[in-house]
């Protein structure tokens, strides 16, 4: 019983990490942009299809292929800021939540047309079925080295927004843009600055979604609800939090399908709604 | 080649359809001080945006030593040498002191005056550098408005009342820091509500009344009463 019960937990803890690197990109994007981008689950699936093409394309390890990914995915961020999101920015705010939606069908659409509507899975090669035991638990080594992935990426984000010179650009910008242009920074530099960071979030979370689960083109809207709620849980501009807001996810999904299969889903919203209605700041607000 | 110099001709600011800056010209050299005075709402700040820049919609022509910036973004503009230190400070609440001001130097043209040698001027800044900006009393956060234009190596520096809210020993503090800047060949443009200490500190004065210029020159040519009457109307 206890065992079930502490199993449970685990894995709820284990999945809060990959909700993690789903919702690390949407915090950047609010806290620094105002915006919200409702196509980022969508960003999330696309790069899961690419590093599948370049992975299977290429013979390539799944983690080599992310490793090719990441300038791209950072000068796609880049440009899609500059050259897009950017010119709807400032003007009112539905119009960057109607372009990104519009942006997340033209994408459902179109890996719809490429790749058909088959669930596909990322290959992981060795580390799919490894088990480690931890503590008398045999606990899976992707699910693990997920976690670990989130924490690291959370560690460095940090480390780069507090510690580092881009860091303090991008939040003074996000203090006050109209002040950064004050001293000569120049905000749309710094956003899409900004932007490539959460692109390079983005193809780390498409990497171990991808070899979590599977993923098919209608995949996107159920990670950004995911993202989303993880953001609001753990308090918006609060790297950490975000961590926490994905782990109390995971954890009330796993004790929601233990209660009853169908529970699952459910119970992670309604908690996000009952910690929403009691702490509508989330759990660790930054300021 | 003329003389270094900061050149506001004709400009009109616009809200709208609403003229808050009316045909106004303005300028100052290299390494002088010159004031603009005017009551609340007189379009003094209005003015000051529109030479950075940031004004909505503006009309006339703006130009430092000899080229026209007046078409040129904020942050070029600053890069070239304007900086504003604005009404209401503008500093980032939650970056510390430090962090503010090595923005300054950072972006700016960092020829000029060094992190260390804002915290010589400033030593309280130093004592709180690690602090967020939000925290400090206004005359600091001032300190640290003041200090960030100045790390950004300026060759003109506009002052959107400097002293409001301040203790009369702190607007005396900075207020005595204006000659060294000036003698260093920055030139100043000094706005203020109040009368008497701005025009004291400066060589020349513009006094605007509704937008418009009602009285310019050197501040000993005229006697308070004919100040006074430009500056409210009458
Ligand atoms: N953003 C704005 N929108 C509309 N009107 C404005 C705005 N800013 C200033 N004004 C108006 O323009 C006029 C000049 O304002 P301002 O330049 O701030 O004057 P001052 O700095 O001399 O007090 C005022 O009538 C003010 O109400
Ligand atoms: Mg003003």
């Amino acid at each position: 019983m206890v065992a079930a019960i502490v199993n449970t937990l685990v894995q709820g803890v284990l999945i809060g990490g990959l909700y993690a690197l789903f919702a690390l990109g949407l915090s950047l994007s609010v806290g620094v942009m105002r915006a919200v981008n409702v196509a980022h689950g969508d960003f999330i699936v696309v790069v899961s299809y690419l590093l599948l093409s370049i992975a299977t394309g290429f013979g390539l390890n799944i983690f080599l292929a992310l490793a090719l990914v990441l300038p791209v995915a950072f000068l796609g961020g880049f440009a899609l800021q500059r050259y897009l999101l950017q010119r709807v920015s400032g003007k009112a705010v539905l119009a960057p939540l109607l372009v990104t939606f519009g942006l997340a069908i033209i994408i459902q659409n179109g890996l719809l047309e490429g790749y058909g509507a088959d669930p596909r899975v990322l290959p992981g090669g060795a580390l799919e079925t490894k088990v480690v035991s931890i503590f008398g638990m045999q606990l899976g080594l992707m699910p693990l080295v997920t976690l670990a992935a989130a924490i690291v990426l959370i560690f460095a984000l940090d480390r780069l927004l507090y510690k580092s010179q881009v860091g303090a650009l991008i939040r003074a910008v996000s203090d006050d843009p109209g002040a950064a242009s004050l001293i000569g920074l120049s905000p749309n530099q710094v956003y899409g600055i900004a932007m490539g960071i959460v692109g390079m979030t983005v193809a780390v979370a498409a990497c171990f979604m991808g070899l979590r689960s599977n993923f098919d083109p209608a995949s996107g809207p159920g990670n950004l609800l995911i993202a989303f709620e993880s953001v609001v849980l753990g308090g918006l501009g609060s790297l950490w939090g975000t961590l926490a807001g994905g782990v109390v996810l995971g954890v009330a999904q796993g004790v929601g399908g233990q209660i009853d299969f169908a529970w699952q889903t459910l119970a992670g919203h309604i908690v996000f709604l009952a910690v929403l209605a009691v702490r509508p700041q989330g759990l660790f607000p930054r300021y | 080649m003329s003389e270094p110099r900061l050149t506001v001709e004709g400009v009109s600011v616009y809200y709208g359809p609403f003229r808050a800056v009316h045909d106004v010209s303005l300028t100052v050299g290299a390494g002088e001080i010159v004031s603009v005075i005017g009551a609340n709402g007189a379009g003094k700040s209005s003015l000051l945006k529109a030479i950075v820049g940031q004004a909505d919609r503006c009309e006339g022509r703006i130009a430092m030593n000899g080229a026209d910036i007046g078409r040129m973004g904020t942050p070029a503009i600053v890069r070239a040498g304007v900086a504003l230190v604005p009404e209401g400070r503008r500093l980032f609440p939650n970056l510390t002191v430090e962090e503010n001001l090595s923005l300054g130097w950072r972006v700016g043209r960092r020829g000029g005056p060094r992190l260390a040698d804002v915290y010589d001027i400033f030593p309280v800044l130093k004592e709180r550098r690690s602090s967020p900006a939000r925290v400090l009393s206004g005359g600091q956060q001032q300190m640290v408005a003041l200090g960030r234009a100045l790390l950004a190596d300026p060759r003109f520096l506009l002052c959107d009342e400097i002293s409001l809210g301040l203790a009369p020993t702190v607007i005396a503090d900075l207020y005595a820091l204006l000659p060294g800047i000036r003698d260093r060949g920055i030139g100043i443009v000094l706005v203020e509500q109040d009368i008497g200490r701005s025009l004291r500190a400066s060589t020349r004065f513009y006094c605007m009344l509704e937008g418009r210029i009602s009285l310019s020159g050197s501040p000993d040519a005229f006697d308070r009463e004919t100040i006074t009457r430009s500056y409210f109307g009458s």
